[in-house]
């Protein structure tokens, strides 16, 4: 009963189209932009911000892109971490060059240097899939890497490979370097995520969205049925790179502020993890991207929390136990909700239709 | 039945975090980002327990510091940069000092710890132009650096070929990190100045594969190999260079690269290895009988108790010991007991560590004497060669302290510092 749809009628087909089609989902969503937007920013500290939210926002987004282009198109990819470290160096040089662009332009730029390495990177995904796809991207993220700790260009000749990030303002407030608030680095990825996230959402939607769909349920009868899968495939590496792209610009400038290569975009920290986000979260949903992300990102916190501050237990004995139990959650989450929490949210939506009456 | 047990789980739960919470408020809070897992944790571990241990005595055998007792909440980094941002923001409000045991979290806390003012130590690591205080208010790395490290090791070699090393081939095995590539900038400066070749071999994270890295130098041989490794990678380097039978005595760590966890899997193989260290190793000193008394007696030991006068163990004892004495000093300078984190760097900054001082703290012979000011952050810039005994498998000191070459050094500090007061925008203090 709570989730009542009967008398909610769509008379135009903009009604029908919405994004939000129910008058329920539309009250909870501009609920959590309010809170998102008008309550945190005056509540928030910087553990809040640099622990949880920030990295929350910033793993979302690469997740979105992730997904794009694995949920969406089904082209495995485990290169998420070499394209990260791109959109974070394309920041670092463009910011080093032109030291009065603002912030906001810079970061989408660096997507766009992003998108067109997915390109060069997604052609590959022509002729192969699967998992040699995965392992042609996985060679991505090793060469990424490599020529971002080889090629000393890359960070400015500084004798130990470290990228630092100088102070940008908006509006004139700092949002990247030490100085910046809490509420200004979360507010600028807030809005950079919200507004990419619509546009993803809009782009799924799209003709371009359905052929990427289509590709991924069956390539050859979707090639048949005229959808160009060399568009489409390179289309779906150019979007997802753009994200995850910006995603590591955000990375860089807004929430580490200093980087080295081999370890902040290592295979283990970045391409797995965001993996894992939009296995755990959903394949092909977005929100099982967010869901993900914030899974991924607040579970280790929240584990640690609760052994080490409540029960007292030692850092190094919480940390054990931490690395069991995640492992224990991903073994169980595959045996009892392959589709993520993205399916468990609509399974619930579904009880919550028929409560009280079920049957 | 069930909401009942939540409820009564989620009471106990705020009652335990508001205990917690009060419980934080009166000491001195002295947070320790530790690894005792992950690839580093061999190294991490002994380390950290040396810390834990002069914490806990000093607090059972003085009542802590000037009767405040030391808080030292542990928070698990795993070595990785994220985590320790996690576990700083975590324990910043009111923190004496940091000591993040990582080049990557230092260089991540360097301009934050500069606005939250809040004071970083790295002792012997990190950013090696830190140790100009001019540019670097609240960061410490006394008492040598990685660019006076690189210089000794030089030194030593050209002491063992009688000043001449015209032509002699020297590599560089290191951890392909902001850590290991630290001394490059100085080993070329000085392969100019000398005269000889440096050959470059990185090893990536976590160190593991090697088998290129030591084939390359069977191929080269070059007359001398130094290290700058941490983790498994020191075991697995050392292991490969007996196994090609590269001749130990001259092979040379760094002081991370020098501790018993690294040399023994390499068994017999291992004698005759090298490294550098600003610490002396074993258990014959005055802070060892008084940790035996109030800590260990007790049944109180940090782990398991078996890293007891290990060369990390010892150097988590020198670097605690450095920690404990700047609150002492700030305590005296500021007249109050209950100091503030802006007062305790004030204390790091004038930490005078005579001899006669470290006598007194029970560390006599243990370590060079060196000082801190508000120009020089970086200690005296003293180390020492030590070699590794396999067959009584222990440390052995074989030269004096000795300095690098400062003209070089701290040419090069003067330089990178005013690149990165440049960058930020910082003005020069002390002047």
């Amino acid at each position: 009963m709570i989730y009542k749809e009967t008398g909610q009628y769509k008379s135009s087909y903009k009604s029908d189209h919405a994004i939000f089609p129910l008058l329920q989902d539309k009250i909870a969503f501009s609920t959590l932009m309010f809170i998102a937007f008008l309550i945190i920013p005056f509540v928030i500290n910087s553990y809040w911000e640099k622990a949880i939210l920030v990295p929350f926002l910033i793993f979302s987004l690469a997740a979105i892109g992730l997904n794009i282009l694995t949920g969406y198109c089904g082209q495995v990819s485990l290169g998420t971490g070499g394209f990260m470290a791109v959109g974070a160096f394309s920041t670092y040089k463009i910011m080093t060059y032109f030291p009065d662009m603002n912030i906001m332009i810079i970061i989408l730029i660096s997507g766009l240097i992003t998108a067109a390495v997915g390109i060069i990177f997604g052609l590959p995904s022509l002729r192969i899939k699967g998992f040699y796809l995965a392992v042609a991207t996985l060679a991505s993220q090793f060469f990424l890497v490599w020529l971002f700790n080889k090629v000393p260009w890359f960070y400015n000749y500084s004798d130990t490979g470290q990228i630092t990030v100088s102070e940008r303002t908006m509006f004139g407030i700092p949002v990247t370097g030490a100085e910046a608030p809490s509420y200004a680095t979360y507010l600028f990825c807030l809005v950079l995520v919200v507004t990419l996230s619509f546009a993803a959402k809009n782009l799924i939607r799209s003709k371009m969205g359905r052929s990427w769909m289509a590709i991924r349920d069956m390539d050859i009868a979707a090639e048949i049925i005229g959808v160009p899968p060399l568009k489409t495939k390179l289309s779906a590496f150019a979007i997802s790179s753009f994200y995850i792209g910006v995603a590591g610009a955000l990375y860089f400038a807004v929430f580490l502020g200093a980087i080295e290569v081999t370890e902040s975009f290592d295979i283990m920290t970045i391409s797995f993890p965001v993996l894992f986000m939009i296995i755990i979260g959903g394949l092909g949903s977005m929100l099982g991207s967010f869901l993900g992300a914030a899974f991924v990102v607040t579970l280790p916190i929240g584990l640690k929390f609760l052994m080490v501050d409540m029960v007292g237990l030692s850092a190094v004995t919480a940390k054990h136990f931490e690395i069991t139990i995640w492992g224990l959650l991903m073994i169980v989450f595959l045996i009892v909700e392959p589709h993520g929490l993205a399916r468990l949210w609509s399974i619930a939506k579904e009880k919550l239709r028929r409560w009280p009456f079920p049957y | 039945m069930r909401i009942k047990q939540l409820l009564i789980g989620m009471t106990a739960s705020v009652i335990a975090v508001s205990s917690y919470v009060e419980m934080a408020i009166a000491d001195l809070k002295f947070p320790m980002l530790v690894y005792r897992t992950g690839a580093y944790a061999p190294n991490g571990i002994p380390n950290a327990d040396g810390f834990v241990d002069y914490y806990k005595m000093i607090n059972a055998r003085d009542g802590g510091i000037g009767g405040e007792k030391i808080l030292h909440p542990e928070c698990e980094t795993g070595y990785k940069t994220q985590v320790g941002v996690e576990c700083y923001e975590k324990n910043k409000k009111d923190a004496m000092v940091f000591q993040p045991m990582s080049t990557g979290i230092t260089y991540q806390l360097i301009p934050k710890a500069t606005a939250d003012g809040v004071t970083v130590y790295s002792t012997g690591y990190g950013r090696t132009s830190a140790a100009n205080g001019k540019v670097f208010k609240w960061i410490f790395n006394a008492p040598v650096t990685y660019w006076d490290g690189a210089s000794i090791a030089v030194r030593h070699i050209l002491k063992n070929n009688f000043g001449n090393i015209k032509g002699k081939k020297i590599a560089l095995v290191y951890h392909n990190s902001a850590y290991g590539k630290e001394p490059i900038r100085t080993l070329e400066t000085l392969s100019k100045k000398h005269g000889f070749k440096l050959m470059l071999l990185p090893v990536d994270h976590p160190g593991q594969e090697q088998k290129a890295t030591w084939l390359k130098i069977r191929k080269a041989r070059p007359d001398n190999v130094l290290m700058w490794g941490w983790g498994v990678m020191n075991q697995v380097a050392i292991k490969s260079a007996a196994s090609i039978k590269f001749p130990m005595d001259k092979f040379i760590g760094i002081w991370w690269s020098g501790s018993e966890n690294d040399v023994l899997p390499a068994g017999k193989g291992a004698d005759g290895y090298k490294s550098l260290t600003f610490n002396a190793p074993g258990t014959n000193y005055q802070v060892h009988a008084d940790i035996k008394k109030y800590v260990h007696d007790k049944g109180q030991a940090s782990g398991d108790g078996s890293h007891f006068g290990t060369v990390l163990y010892n150097r988590g004892l020198f670097q605690a010991m450095v920690q404990v004495e700047a609150a002492t000093v700030a305590q005296k300078i500021h007249g109050t007991s209950k100091i503030t984190p802006a007062m305790y760097r004030d204390g790091m900054e004038n930490v005078n560590l005579s001899a006669k001082r470290l006598e007194e703290l029970g560390f006599k012979d243990f370590a060079p004497p060196f000082k801190n000011s508000c120009e020089n952050h970086g200690g005296s810039g003293l180390a020492a060669v030590q070699q590794w005994d396999a067959k009584a498998k222990k440390w052995n000191m074989i030269t004096e302290y000795m300095y690098g070459d400062s003209d070089v050094v701290q040419k090069l500090i003067a330089e990178d510092s005013a690149k990165y007061a440049a960058e930020q925008k910082i003005a020069e203090r002390c002047n």
